[in-house]
């Protein structure tokens, strides 16, 4: 009857009653799709970065990380993959790669980039490299003298495929080295930074050019997981225990990117509150118009022998409702709307010059987190019960006396 | 004047009781020096003109107001010892009320009005029911039983607080002038009504009105006069 009650008061006023729900709804929904927004963007900006040679996992020889040249290198390669592979997942992928900093030049042009020798077999689910190349074809393992740049960079150098590009770099003795290479592919990446960046040659033409023997630079590992990176580059370390060798997780390799989630659920917090307390202004003054109008009926219940807590909750009984069908609705609206655009992305390329900063591609793929949902709909029903608290006492608190002489 | 004689078994006692009002810079005595029980039984009225104190009365010996001075004992209890929650039990379980109007809650049907009370006083839902539908075929009101208030006339709605003020078993109800929105004929319908309850269960019927009508009806009739008790015969 305490159901029935709430239920037939709540819709005494019917216009009413649906615009606090609908800003119940506008809020849950905003709160939900906005933050499953920016969780995709999160996401993109974690893929991109690992995407970008980076890996869940990087292994490195000791003191490349700090100073990436040519004389860090590690020689067992072969050996401490196939040892590691044993404590890693099947599904988990390898890349081993040469990486040194190199000056690339034309007849028109010169600039900084990264020369990375690649296998690109090995590179596929580990990079962006191993999705091929958008332009002419991909190093082959037989090429000599083949590189691949990005798109950014051709246009950069004024070049085209099938034209020469001298990379100069410094090699294993410590001389200076340099070669001619020849445009066969250009790749296309999310960021055109990265395009200007990276220049791909085949692993062995690498080793030749750098006189490094069958050495490599780094070993890059794929997992199926992101948040596996920590335990498994625990394992890792415990296994290898190589004081020539250092492991890194890509969270390691990122620093802004992780200091960056680690204030982003605070910042979901705030984002909730803030869309709150919009909402609550509405919650509190339908509320109290609400107890307002049944002042004589409060008063009546009360002489009646109605307690004040049972008053109190039957109020809050009345707005709990409000807000939990409001709450339905929102979540529903919100789950409709994210998978809607989930499956083929949101395109913000027209918003998207700026994004490129933050390491983010312009096509975004919302995602709805549980916890996300979870505390929203908190947010919404335990805050929404505490304010509606103040009409309700003011209801439980009105005296049988008072109540008949309202009007 | 003072024509009354007290019995062994009074049900309710106000005595020396003074209530002040204050309205800015004046003070209005609505009850002065009141002193007038009731036996358990009566049916009795509480008549005078309008601003007299018939409200404020009913409103103290309901435990609804408190006295500025002076004391009121309901069914043996002492208002003065009680917290705001034992008089609220107290009115729950012992004292029906019935007002001028806005007696019902607008949402819930006939019976469930009548239930309610019922739900507060913790009666299981069957026997709720079954209570409620009977009282109200006590007020003639067995067909109306899902109406709601606004479905209902001014008299029907009255005969349904007055069911609903039975029902759960008081000691006493107090109706302040439960017939002043009704016409004359409704009214002595309603009077019948409270009358018989009060033959058949005994139940103490203090009512206030100034319609000479409803004072043919009653045993005993108080006369209130700016507060004081002006005159209180048996009839
Ligand atoms: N809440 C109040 N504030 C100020 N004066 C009041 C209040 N309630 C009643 N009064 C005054 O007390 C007197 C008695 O009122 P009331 O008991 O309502 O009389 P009746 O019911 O006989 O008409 C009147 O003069 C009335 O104006
Ligand atoms: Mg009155």
């Amino acid at each position: 009857m305490e159901f029935q009650l709430a239920w037939r008061n709540i819709w005494r006023n019917p216009r009413r009653t649906v615009i606090i729900m609908i800003a119940v709804i506008i809020g849950l929904w905003t709160m939900i799709s906005l933050t499953a927004l920016s969780r995709g963007m999160v996401n993109d900006m974690i893929e991109n970065g690992i995407a970008t040679l980076t890996g869940d996992i990087k292994i490195y020889p000791a003191g490349y990380h700090d100073d990436p040249s040519v004389a860090y290198r590690i020689g067992d390669a072969d050996q401490i993959v196939s040892g590691i592979k044993k404590i890693l997942p099947a599904g988990t992928r390898y890349a081993r790669r040469i990486k040194v900093n190199a000056v690339a030049s034309n007849a028109r042009h010169s600039g900084g980039v990264t020369l990375a020798g690649i296998d690109p077999e090995m590179e596929k689910g580990v990079s962006f490299i191993g999705n091929g190349v958008a332009d002419g074809r991909m190093i082959a393992e037989t090429d000599k003298n083949a590189i691949v740049v990005g798109q950014a960079l051709l246009e950069k150098f004024d070049t085209r495929i099938g034209h020469k590009l001298i990379l100069m770099a410094q090699g294993a003795d410590n001389e200076i080295t340099s070669r001619a290479f020849q445009i066969i592919g250009v790749y296309r990446a999310k960021l055109t930074s990265t395009e200007k960046q990276y220049v791909f040659v085949n692993l062995s033409a690498a080793r030749k050019m750098l006189g490094v023997g069958t050495d490599i630079s780094e070993i890059s590992i794929s997992l199926t997981s992101h948040d596996e990176a920590e335990p498994f580059a625990r394992e890792i370390r415990e296994l290898l225990e190589d004081p020539d060798i250092e492991i890194y997780t890509w969270k390691d390799l990122l620093p802004m990117l992780k200091a960056y989630l680690d204030i982003f659920d605070g910042f979901i917090v705030l984002w909730f509150l803030v869309v709150f307390a919009a909402m609550a202004f509405g919650i509190i003054n339908t509320m109290l118009m609400a107890v307002y109008e049944r002042m004589r009926e409060f008063g009546l219940l009360k002489a009646l022998g109605m307690k004040p807590s049972l008053i109190l909750r039957s109020v809050l009984l009345e707005s709990g409702m409000l807000l939990v069908i409001g709450a339905l609705a929102g979540n529903l609206l919100a789950a409709g709307s994210v998978a809607m655009v989930a499956a083929k992305g949101i395109d913000l390329s027209a918003l998207a010059t700026g994004f490129e900063y933050f390491g983010m591609s312009s096509v975004i793929y919302p995602e709805i987190v549980t916890k996300d949902v979870v505390l929203a709909n908190a947010v919404v029903v335990i805050l929404g019960l505490a304010v509606s608290a103040y009409p309700a006492a003011k209801a439980s608190r009105i005296t049988p006396v008072e109540a008949m002489a309202h009007v | 004047m003072y024509s009354y004689k007290r019995n062994e078994m009074p049900i309710v006692e106000v005595r020396g009781v003074n209530k002040v009002y204050q309205q800015g810079d004046i003070r209005i005595f609505a009850l002065k020096d009141v002193d007038i029980t009731f036996d358990s039984g009566s049916f009795a009225a509480i008549a005078g003109p309008s601003g007299s104190g018939k409200t404020t009365l009913l409103n103290i010996v309901g435990g609804l107001d408190l006295p500025d001075t002076g004391e009121v004992i309901v069914d043996g209890r002492n208002f003065g010892e009680m917290s705001q929650g034992q008089l609220a039990q107290l009115r729950l379980n012992r004292i029906g009320f019935v007002f001028q109007s806005y007696n019902l809650i607008p949402v819930l049907s006939a019976l469930e009005n009548v239930e309610y009370v019922m739900l507060l006083q913790g009666v299981g839902k069957s026997e709720r029911r079954e209570r409620a539908m009977a009282m109200l075929e006590e007020v003639g009101l067995g067909d109306k039983y899902n109406n709601r208030p606004a479905e209902l006339s001014g008299g029907q709605q009255q005969r349904v607080a007055v069911a609903r003020s039975i029902v759960s078993d008081p000691a006493i109800v107090l109706a302040d002038e439960p017939t002043a929105n009704l016409d004359s004929k409704t009214g002595e319908g309603l009077l019948r009504i409270m009358a018989g309850m009060n033959e058949k269960r005994k139940v103490t019927f203090i009512f206030s009105t100034h319609d000479t009508m409803v004072m043919d009806y009653a045993h005993r009739l108080v006369n209130l006069r700016d507060g004081r008790v002006a005159d209180d015969q048996i009839k």
